[in-house]
């Protein structure tokens, strides 16, 4: 088995990141019951015997569980958000050595995390990154967690990045992002959330894009079908994507909906490398099967089901009705419609008891409705993990490369365009040191050639394409 | 002489588990037509040939298990060891903690080197264990990363270090609608390369097993596990002794033998297996064949190229005796001309049994004479609870059509230069997968004008 390791950069991705962690804990606490300390949990946590003081070579690889360390660094600019999870229920499962805080903030300016932090900083970062990377058998993945639109997360965030390129090329990254709204409150989004696409875009392997109205609306979804009718008295409120009960925290805080609803996606993602399944699927086979092209490797992420009806008896049609959900543009982390733009590659990670057959009947009964690209018709990657989630009999999470989210891409270019043709703001980045207007340029042209890049994708839609002419052989 | 069989991957080593069941069990049930004599010298050559004995007397598989990843090597070592006849040996495995993630290149270019001098001495001993060697059996999967990329490095280090032994690449090909979305790179990288190392490739398809099962077998929720009980069974039938034409002791080379009937030409080498009957154990007990009738269904499913013995066209004929050269290019399309089969007859009154069908000049192709083109094997003694089995081991246009459908598809992907980069990052370029084209379409095009 392998392990991952989860890098939290600023308020979105540290508040996102303890949430996660509150997560994985409760659904290992609801599989392991004997308190041992196996492969699915030494994936995310170190066993430690917290007795010992030399905290270098306290690890303790198999029996009972001592005390479980997260296997996380996290990053933050100003001291608020981590603090708060140092002194909260999650404290135990940190390392102090974990943290890197200072004390300014970025005031929402991502030259100012990129550059100025991400040197100051660098150094310490990459002696917390390779103790992490020492006390991993194998370390396989690294999962970076921030938002795009401020100025920690954004722009320290994309540094973190180049600096695991750097010292560890051969390990995955796969990076959750956060995507801000329209009506995002910080009025320079547009400026960080472009000049980090570029960083994104060329040096991670994978990138889970997420967008708050999304989570919103999500969650306002699962609030009605809580109040309404009588099927809102049915519902399992434990079981909701958008519910943290049965974890450590007490109190529910603002975010905390939305928040949970991508540590779910994180710990689906990760659940076949945890746990044990028929048909295993490893994260290096996503990265595989998922990017047929370096630069398109930005993922749709679904889940369903949003919540489980207290009624246990599930007839096959409610799995059915499963992988229907999960293609349909409500369960969708992004603002959009993947059925009606164009599929590069799907990949589907089913958990619970799913057999083989019903996952290849949902298939060939979905396929006739999802455009394909033409050289990938059968582009199809399959995952079983027997466990599944908590309160859940079982649950799909659907990642797609699809060429919607290239709408997300528009939008974002044009809100940077209206504030970038006024010049508005852009002294604020441009005293920084090492920051010029080369770096606006050439990021918004790397946003446009990505954008083009799937236009041309979608243009081969509907075109019957012929089959390449084979090779001919002189017999 | 032993075969020592190399398990690689997760598909290798489920079926190779899967197997050692299925000769461990036909080999201990005692065959009650047969005189005791019989029984024995199947049971000690079998014994022989697969099996080695410790010092206290523990029988363990002549094999060597490979795969990156642990899970799959542990259960089928702790699976074999309940059965309480046979074992893996102690030493016999090898594995890594992470796998080769689908991809070709990381298992061919990375890890092939990095643990070749490990697995080649796991092998070696293995090797020395034998008294004589009669040749290596490996098997794998075609769609995966580790199966196929590093099975595909294995058997060209084999090659290279026993350079006059025989291998035999048993491969199983995946379902045509994909568990895996770059298995057909991974499929065409495989057969180009294995071609030029391995003496002749088994190939089994997913989705033929798949059918067997649902139809023949009625199984409803069907598994890996019973897919991989059926293909165990069809190998077991091909492996296990018996008597080559005029012999009167059970041959002693059966890898060799294999070769010199059905693989007479380098540029021919793929080679399909139909095995009749077969059924749902339930319905074993109540069915009563002939010699005749198995044979005749047996040469019409090689005639009409059907892939069990349901649904089998009975309408294809092959084309009558003395048509003139020009008109034969016009012959029937769906016929499938044979370049040489081999009948493998075990059970009740087999002496008895008239291959002749098999002789018939109009099924091969013109430029060998079917003397030599058809060969059978015969042994009284029944096999897995069968009271009779045939099987056909056949070098002919069985699998130009999937393999066409794999080779298009690939071709189509690579046209758009789809995941190419993740090949190129572990050393697989544009020119390797070039080449392993052009290597395909030269052996699609040798068997279409068979």
């Amino acid at each position: 088995m392998t392990q991952s390791v989860v890098v939290q950069v600023g308020q979105c991705g540290n508040q996102v990141g303890s949430r996660f962690w509150d997560l994985a804990l409760r659904e290992h606490a609801s599989v392991n019951k004997k308190g041992i300390y196996d492969e699915a949990l030494s994936s995310f946590f170190r066993n430690v015997d917290t007795r010992r003081s030399d905290e270098d070579n306290n690890d303790i690889s198999g029996g009972k569980i001592r005390s479980l360390k997260a296997r996380a660094v996290l990053i933050d600019m100003e001291e608020g958000v981590v603090n708060e999870i140092l002194q909260g229920p999650l404290r135990d499962v940190f390392d102090s050595k974990q943290l890197i805080t200072d004390v300014s903030g970025s005031g929402n300016n991502w030259a100012v995390g990129h550059k100025v932090y991400g040197s100051t900083y660098r150094d310490e970062i990459v002696e917390n990154l390779r103790k992490a990377a020492e006390h991993c058998d194998c370390l396989q993945c690294f999962f970076v967690i921030h938002s795009m639109g401020g100025g920690t997360g954004s722009g320290l965030g994309t540094s973190v990045l180049n600096v695991l390129e750097d010292e560890f090329p051969e390990v995955c990254r796969i990076v959750t992002s956060v995507y801000p709204s329209a009506e995002d409150d910080v009025i320079t989004s547009p400026y960080n959330s472009v000049l980090a696409m570029r960083e994104l875009t060329e040096h991670a392997d994978c990138v889970l894009p997420i967008e708050n109205q999304s989570l919103v609306d999500i969650v306002n979804k699962i609030k009605h079908m809580s109040h309404s009718g009588k099927l809102g008295a049915e519902i399992k409120q434990s079981s909701t994507i958008i519910s943290g009960q049965g974890g450590i925290k007490g109190q529910e805080k603002p975010f905390d909906a939305m928040n949970n609803i991508v540590a779910n996606m994180l710990l689906n993602l990760t659940s076949s490398a945890r746990f044990e399944g028929s048909l295993n699927m490893d994260l290096n086979e996503i990265t595989m099967n998922l990017v047929p092209f370096p630069r398109l490797h930005y993922l749709v992420s679904s889940l369903s089901p949003l919540y489980t009806l207290a009624d246990v008896n599930v007839p096959s049609r409610r799995l059915d009705q499963m992988f229907s959900d999960a293609f349909s543009k409500d369960h969708q982390l992004i603002h959009a419609d993947p059925k009606h733009n164009l599929y590069l590659a799907c990949a589907l990670i089913v958990r619970g008891d799913v057999q083989v057959s019903d996952l290849r009947r949902n298939i060939e009964r979905l396929k006739p409705s999802l455009p394909f690209v033409s050289w990938n018709q059968e582009g199809w990657k399959t995952g079983l993990c027997s466990v599944p989630p908590v309160g859940h009999s079982h649950s799909l999470l659907a990642l797609a490369n699809n060429t919607c989210v290239k709408s997300t891409f528009i939008e974002l270019k044009d809100r940077f365009m209206k504030l970038y043709k006024k010049k508005a703001h852009l002294h604020h980045y441009l005293h920084v040191d090492g920051m010029e207007q080369s770096c606006f340029t050439e990021a918004v042209s790397s946003l446009s050639s990505l954008i083009e890049e799937y236009n041309q994708l979608d243009a081969t839609k509907g075109l019957l394409m012929t089959d390449a002419q084979r090779l001919n052989i002189a017999v | 002489m032993s075969i020592v069989t190399v398990q690689l991957g997760q598909c290798g080593n489920q079926i190779g588990q899967e197997l050692f069941n299925v000769i461990s069990n036909d080999t201990h049930s005692s065959c009650g037509q047969c005189p005791k004599t019989e029984n024995e010298a199947y049971s000690v050559c079998s014994q022989e040939r697969f099996f080695s004995e410790g010092r206290n007397g523990a029988v363990s598989a002549r094999a060597v298990l490979v795969d990156m990843e642990p899970k799959v090597i542990s259960h089928a070592i702790s699976t074999a060891a309940k059965s309480g006849r046979w074992k893996y040996g102690d030493q016999s495995s090898f594995c890594q903690k992470q796998g080769s993630g689908n991809n070709w290149a990381n298992g061919f270019c990375v890890h092939g080197p990095r643990h070749e001098e490990d697995i080649m001495d796991l092998i070696r001993r293995e090797v020395e264990k034998c008294d004589r060697l009669g040749g290596f059996f490996n098997m794998m999967s075609m769609a995966g990363g580790t199966g196929s990329g590093m099975g595909t490095y294995i058997t060209q280090c084999l090659r290279g270090t026993y350079p006059h032994s025989f291998i035999l690449n048993q491969v199983t090909w995946p379902y045509g609608t994909g568990e895996v979305i770059v298995q057909n790179y991974n499929s065409v990288l495989t057969l180009s390369h294995l071609y030029q190392s391995s003496d002749a490739i088994l190939v089994h398809e997913n989705d033929t097993v798949h059918k067997i099962c649902a139809q023949l077998m009625n199984i409803k929720q069907i598994s890996f596990k019973d897919v991989n009980k059926v293909i165990a069974h069809q190998l077991g039938s091909v492996l296990q002794p018996a008597y080559t034409e005029g012999a009167s002791e059970y041959n002693r080379n059966p890898l060799g033998d294999l070769m010199k009937s059905m693989v007479c030409h380098p540029e021919y080498k793929l080679l399909g297996l139909r095995n009749i009957p077969q059924m749902s154990e339930a319905s074993l007990a109540y069915s009563v064949f002939t010699w005749p009738g198995l044979l005749k269904h047996l040469r019409q499913m090689l005639i009409a190229n059907a892939k069990m013995e349901e649904g089998v066209d009975w309408q294809v004929r092959p084309p009558a005796d003395g048509l003139p050269l020009a008109e034969k290019g016009t012959r029937n399309r769906r016929f499938n001309t044979s370049l040489a089969n081999l009948l493998i007859l075990r059970g009740k009154d087999v002496q008895s049994a008239d291959t002749g069908g098999f002789m018939d000049p109009a099924l091969y192709t013109s430029w060998l004479p079917p003397g030599v083109a058809s060969s059978t094997w015969r042994t009284p003694m029944s096999f897995n609870r069968y009271e009779k089995s045939a099987t056909l081991v056949s070098n002919s246009q069985f699998l130009l059509k999937p393999l066409d459908g794999i080779v298009g598809k690939a071709w189509n992907m690579f046209a758009s230069r789809a995941y190419v980069h993740q090949y190129t990052q572990f050393g697989i370029s544009e020119e390797d997968f070039l080449d392993s084209f052009t290597a395909l379409e030269q052996i699609i095009a040798s068997y279409t004008h068979l």
